[in-house]
């Protein structure tokens, strides 16, 4: 019986899974290209759960959905735009000093603005209930993030890898100087890679507003789990994080079932085992302007 | 029909610069008085520290407005205490730099741990509206801290109680979900004696990372034990979190809290709010004082106070009508003014008091109900209160730590 339990919650951490990796993909994202350590991340989620709070009496949960991502994406389209761009080629302690700033303002802003307290939200009625098959059990509101998050995922993969904008992104990843030779500018690509990364982040808000607490220090509580997918996956790989997303979920569960007090420290111990093996990550490519 | 007095400019300007002397001349009499306010402001009890820093400053408006302490004006100062550490180094800073009168606050039991001991060294007043933690009345108790909050012990008789009553301890397996850290061990503890001391049991306990936001590994374990009684050990964003996510995952298993704040079941959202809590008090009681306290501290705050407010509000209360009755600011006299059992109107039916033991408030608490959704009539008003535990024709320590739970030896 044990390992039908067991089994169940390396598939429930499969789900759990999901949710970072929209996180983490986009963080990911703008480390590989930009070189920004972008602890701001976690802001951009808490802002698109804010968002849908906001948002959903007037325009209902389908509305706040898509409205707050783009919201979103176009604040960081601006900070991008005055912010960020003058820190891609600096020291990268000087854009962690900049987004840990912004990330402060954020929290703060959002505590002025609506509280500290958590503000109410539940889960849409169409999305309530469970999914039973024998003695496994799934919320059918999870099963619907976990299909967004494969879509997002597809999406991503497809631009990066069968676009020619995500051509120009990987080469810019791996060699800025000889894109730049080649007469492409990086700039608006950049732009462009912000704008989807902290949608994504703002859509995962969105999507964890109804089954997680809106409070404002929500965006600082997921971003170092994102931090450490991103690092357990490997910088430039986008199946690292991938599968370091998923295996976070699993390790989490596993130590939930045999040693509660450990379910979030067990992450810190994968990622220190997961260091002392591969240094680079599970599948961190070789980038030469950060070695 | 009287025309209106035309108002010159000259007169204006005359009034604005009055206006704008006034709060010179007030200080020139004599220098204000000041408590420092210390309590988790970020982090996950955040979320109830705001309420504490309002309510706290609520309190000292009012003050004013009658006359100050000793025709003092009181100036409250606020930090955010943000763990032991910074707590101990920040109430230091208070009693040293800023001579406060006394410290007011806290939720985070570690935190007022290290508070006591600072106060305890410089001679200080510390009042503790949020730590419930039994050790700080026991073990930890020290002679400079009172504790307007209610231990764990309460908590736990005082729902514990209605649980009886509901028929959910006797003869029941409970799973106890608990927060990891000196506020949840010591409510763990103190709910075991309970519960065996009225036959029931706790068949499984799994200890919570105060950090924890998804409490989906939890809630299968849950579902695979099926226990008779959830109960909730938790503590903040905790709360709101594990109630929303229950309702997700449908369980049907009764739930009870050892340890409850308002706030965390209003930001839980429509639904999502379930079972039986214990409160020191809450915003629907019936007398004149919870009322009036409840509409001023809505028509500023924009929305009803809870438990915490409560505390940092009667708190300051306390304190300043303590040192106006003594004529006196000094910490040792105002201390021992509560020590000899100095009663307070409270916002509850029955007066309270300080158990001169332990310096723990003897009061009343409330175990409240979650309402089915359907009658929930708006955000706040979700649950329905049982009357004051212990009942009017008991004494108020029958709810509280006795001796053999927790004895205290001040140290000297």
């Amino acid at each position: 019986m044990e390992i039908v339990f067991l089994l169940e919650q390396v598939l429930n951490g499969l789900l759990i899974g999901a949710y970072y990796l929209l996180i983490a993909l986009g963080l990911s994202l703008i480390f590989s290209l930009g070189g920004i350590v972008n602890l701001a991340h976690g802001a951009f989620y808490a802002i698109g759960a804010y968002l849908a709070v906001a948002l959903a009496p007037h325009i209902g949960f389908g509305g706040a959905f898509v409205a707050a991502p783009v919201l979103v994406a176009i604040l960081g389209l601006l900070i991008e735009r005055f912010l960020l761009r003058r820190f891609y080629r600096a020291d990268p302690i000087l854009s962690l000093l900049l987004t840990f700033g912004l990330a402060m303002v954020a929290e703060q802003t959002l505590r002025m603005v609506f509280g500290a307290p958590p503000l109410p939200f539940s889960i849409p009625p169409m999305f309530r209930g469970q999914v039973i098959i024998g003695e496994f059990i799934f919320s059918q509101y999870r099963l619907m993030i976990l299909a967004v998050a494969v879509l997002c995922v597809a999406g991503l993969w497809f631009l990066l890898q069968r676009t020619h904008f995500g051509r120009v992104v990987r080469a810019g990843v791996q060699n800025p100087d000889m894109v730049g030779a080649l007469g492409i500018s990086l700039r608006p690509y950049m732009s462009a890679v912000v704008a989807i990364a902290v949608g994504l982040a703002a859509l995962a808000g969105v999507m964890l507003a109804p089954v997680i607490g809106v409070h404002p220090a929500m965006g600082a509580e997921i971003l170092t789990f994102a931090f450490v997918v991103v690092v357990i996956g490997g910088l430039g790989s986008f199946w690292g994080v991938v599968l370091a997303a998923l295996i976070v979920g699993v390790v989490r569960g596993i130590a939930a079932f045999y040693f509660p007090p450990a379910t979030e420290a067990s992450v810190y111990l994968l990622m220190l085992l997961v260091l002392l093996l591969r240094p680079r990550g599970l599948f961190g490519e070789r980038i030469a302007k950060f070695e | 029909m009287t025309p209106l007095p035309r108002i010159t400019r000259r007169a204006g300007l005359l009034g604005a610069a009055a206006l704008l002397a006034a709060p010179a001349i007030s200080y020139g009499q004599s220098e204000a008085l000041r408590i420092g306010h210390l309590t988790p402001r970020t982090g996950f009890l955040g979320p109830l520290g705001e309420f504490a820093v309002q309510a706290a400053q609520l309190a000292a408006d009012e003050i004013n407005a009658a006359g100050g302490i000793n025709g003092r004006k009181l100036e409250m100062l606020f930090e955010d205490s943000v763990n032991p550490q910074t707590a101990s180094a920040k109430a230091e800073r208070y009693i040293q730099r800023d001579k406060v009168a006394c410290i007011v606050g806290e939720i985070n039991s570690a935190s007022a741990l290290a508070i006591g001991q600072v106060v305890q060294r410089e001679r200080a007043l510390f009042i503790n509206t949020g730590a419930n933690s039994d050790a700080l009345r026991g073990s930890d108790c020290r002679r400079m801290m009172f504790h307007i909050e209610g231990q764990n012990s309460m908590y736990v008789k005082a729902v514990g109680r209605a649980l009886v009553e509901k028929g959910l301890i006797k003869g029941k397996k409970t799973y106890a979900l608990t927060a990891d850290y000196a506020f949840g061990h010591d409510l763990l503890h103190v709910a075991k004696r309970f519960l065996a001391q009225n036959g029931g049991s706790v068949a499984n306990e799994d200890l919570i990372p105060t950090d924890l936001t998804d409490f989906s590994p939890f809630l299968l374990k849950l579902r695979q034990a099926r226990p008779d009684v959830v109960v909730a050990n938790l503590a903040g964003a905790q709360i709101t979190n594990f109630l929303k996510q229950y309702t997700e995952y449908g369980l049907r298993f009764p739930v009870a809290g050892f340890g409850f704040d308002t706030a965390l079941a209003w930001g839980a959202g429509s639904g999502n709010f379930l079972g039986t809590w214990p409160t020191m008090w809450h915003h629907r009681l019936e007398n004149a004082a919870a009322k009036k306290f409840t509409a001023d501290f809505r028509a500023r705050f924009g929305r009803p106070p809870e438990n915490q407010a409560w505390g940092d509000y009667n708190a300051v209360k306390i304190i300043a009508q303590s040192m106006n009755e003594l004529k006196s600011v000094d910490a040792v006299q105002v201390m021992q003014h509560l020590e000899k059992g100095a009663k307070f109107n409270v916002l509850k039916d029955r007066e309270s008091y300080f158990r001169a033991s332990d310096h723990q408030i003897m009061t009343e608490m409330y175990a409240i109900t979650a309402m089915p959704p359907a009658e929930q009539k708006d955000r706040f008003d979700i649950f329905t209160s049982s009357a004051g535990i212990p009942g009017a024709g008991e004494p108020l320590e029958a709810i509280a730590s006795t001796p053999d739970e927790a004895s205290c030896t001040f140290p000297s």
